[in-house]
């Protein structure tokens, strides 16, 4: 294990972060600080509770992870892309690191990121809603596990981009309906009962669902629904990352 | 001794059929600097892709002081360092943190002493803290020699490290390469210009369309650079070269105009009298002679075309 060369990455990553620290933590806290000035304070205001639950505080969980989700995707699909633009990818594949080390070094720095840009964002709605979290630790668990995920999810876009519009397709196109139709700002119980069927197959349900469920005891789908789900995800990914590298797709053809 | 690099039957094709590779088998001496020529597309990047792992190969096997690049790709890395042909450097780094980077990226605990020395010998040390993007390209050239140098390597790639690079930086650099090689390092570098691999290299290979087309020990090489051609122009064609000649080791031009004959300057003598004597004796009348001198540059180029009229044929 060349543990020194995953901390070297991992350093080179986080400093980034520090230069671009305005695009990275200040603009997603500024646009959560909205979301729940428009619908938090002055729309929220004129809801009723939804599942027991102010209207601003229902919506934290799903807000924090529109924030994890697009982030993580952003910033890891960046960290390997611009090296691939840039031409300096050439050191990394010539240096003594296994696939696996590259992963850890450029996912483990981006989801870091989420993670604090997370941690951020909840202390943030603290100002604004009263919070409270009843499971602390399984939040911090799928605070994690979705932070890594769609790290590799970043990771794998950023090896398959052959420009910065599609750095842009999938965050922009994808990510965001699914995370505004997966329950973000409402309960899928709320729905008419053919797109509570239809909800179930947008995957970012099961993880909006899991994070509020460790919020406030209660989700649209069993918690072990989510766990499965953030899971199966990781595993995909996974497998995705370990088929590049074997075939060297992008980046040694 | 074992070669520290051996590539046996290296093949590269690309995506669309493009065969960048042909059958490479070529040996690196320990210690050795070896220079790569090669006209632009010959292969001379894709072959130090492949050894230091950036590209993978279609068929063949290269190991690195007996380690597989494939396999043992980690010990095989650790010992090389490689100086890319672009200007492919980071932008908004530092020179000090970019080279620190390097060196730790190849599992090398930190060194601030060895990094110093470093940019001190490649006079950097006084844009340690310049961010890369505000260097001139033979600085930003220096960077990546820096970086490669980091982590102390074995073996060094240079591919077209000079290119664009003024004539004061190419000679400091040459001084450099030569301290690494006194201190143990071998380099292997790809270069246009024929004076650099006069200059620096212990062995030449040539590189054409993918295949090795020569593989020669310099001194070999400067002594053909060595030899001298005295050019006869005939008054009168020859049908053939008279018997009496024979000795002189003479060659007829196609048009039968011209003698042509081969001689070493360093040798004491050249043979020219006896040659003009015989000449002489045999009423072989000529208008004019003529000498050229024969430059590595001449060797490669001539190499070159040989090759492709070969292929024409």
């Amino acid at each position: 294990m060349n543990a020194r060369g995953i901390l070297a990455i991992y350093r080179f990553e986080m400093a980034r972060t520090g230069r671009t620290l305005m695009q990275s933590i200040v603009s997603p806290v500024l646009s959560t600080c909205l979301y729940f000035i428009v619908f938090g304070a002055a729309i929220g205001s004129r809801i009723t509770e939804v599942d027991g639950v102010s209207y601003g505080s229902f919506i934290v969980p799903g807000l924090i992870m529109l924030s994890l989700l697009t982030q993580s995707v952003s910033n890891a699909s960046f960290g390997i892309y611009f090296p691939r633009f840039s031409g300096t990818i050439y050191e990394i594949l010539s240096a003594p690191v296994s696939y696996l080390e590259i992963v850890i070094g450029y996912a483990g720095a981006a989801a870091t990121k989420s993670v604090i840009l997370g941690t951020i964002i909840l202390a943030t709605a603290g100002f604004f809603v009263p919070l409270h979290v009843e499971h602390p630790f399984v939040m911090a668990g799928f605070l994690i596990l979705t932070s890594i995920t769609f790290s590799l999810l970043g990771f794998i876009i950023g090896i398959w981009a052959d420009g910065f519009e599609k750095l842009q397709i999938v965050p922009l196109l994808v990510i965001t309906p699914l995370t505004f139709l997966g329950g973000t700002f409402y309960s899928i119980d709320m729905l008419p009962p053919l797109w509570q069927k239809i909800s179930l197959l947008n995957p970012v349900v099961y993880l909006v669902s899991g994070f509020r469920w460790s919020f406030y005891g209660a989700g649209d789908v069993p918690v072990i629904a989510s766990f499965v789900m953030s899971l199966v995800f990781l595993g995909i990914c996974l497998g995705l990352i370990a088929w590049i590298f074997r075939t060297g797709y992008r980046l040694k053809d | 001794m074992q070669p520290v690099i051996q590539i046996n039957n290296l093949q590269k094709s690309y995506k669309g059929g493009f065969q960048a590779l042909k059958d490479i088998n070529l040996d690196i001496d320990r210690g050795e600097i070896f220079a790569l020529l090669g006209p632009n597309g010959a292969g001379k990047t894709t072959l130090i892709s492949i050894v230091c792992g950036i590209v993978n190969a279609t068929e063949g096997s290269v190991t690195v002081a007996g380690h597989d690049i494939v396999r043992n790709y980690r010990e095989t890395r650790s010992m090389i360092g490689l100086v890319p042909q672009e200007l492919t450097t980071d932008a908004f780094e530092t020179v000090w943190a970019t080279v620190s980077f390097s060196r730790g990226l190849f599992g090398k605990a930190p060194d601030p002493a060895h990094i110093e020395k470093i940019l001190k010998q490649l006079s950097l040390w006084d844009k340690k803290d310049s961010k890369i993007m505000t260097l001139s390209g033979g600085m930003k050239r220096r960077v990546l020699i820096a970086k490669a140098l980091s982590h102390e390597p074995s073996i060094l790639f240079l591919d077209e490290p000079t290119a664009g690079v003024d004539v004061e930086l190419r000679k400091d650099m040459w001084n450099v390469v030569r301290g690494l090689q006194q201190s143990g390092v071998t380099i292997i570098l790809t270069t246009h210009y024929i004076e650099e691999a006069e200059m620096m290299a212990d062995r030449v290979g040539v590189i054409r369309k993918g295949e090795i087309i020569l593989v020669e020990d310099k001194n070999t090489l400067m002594r053909k650079l060595g030899e001298k051609q005295l050019t006869i122009h005939l008054h009168e064609k020859l049908d053939k070269i008279p018997e009496k000649l024979s000795k002189h080791g003479l060659e007829l031009s196609d048009n039968k105009e011209a003698l042509v004959y081969t001689y070493d300057t360093a040798a004491g003598r050249t043979g020219i009298t006896g040659l003009l004597a015989d000449l002489n004796d045999a009423k072989i009348r000529f208008n004019d002679i003529e000498t050229q001198e024969r430059s590595l540059e001449d060797i490669f180029v001539n190499l070159v075309h040989e090759d492709e009229e070969d292929e024409d044929e």
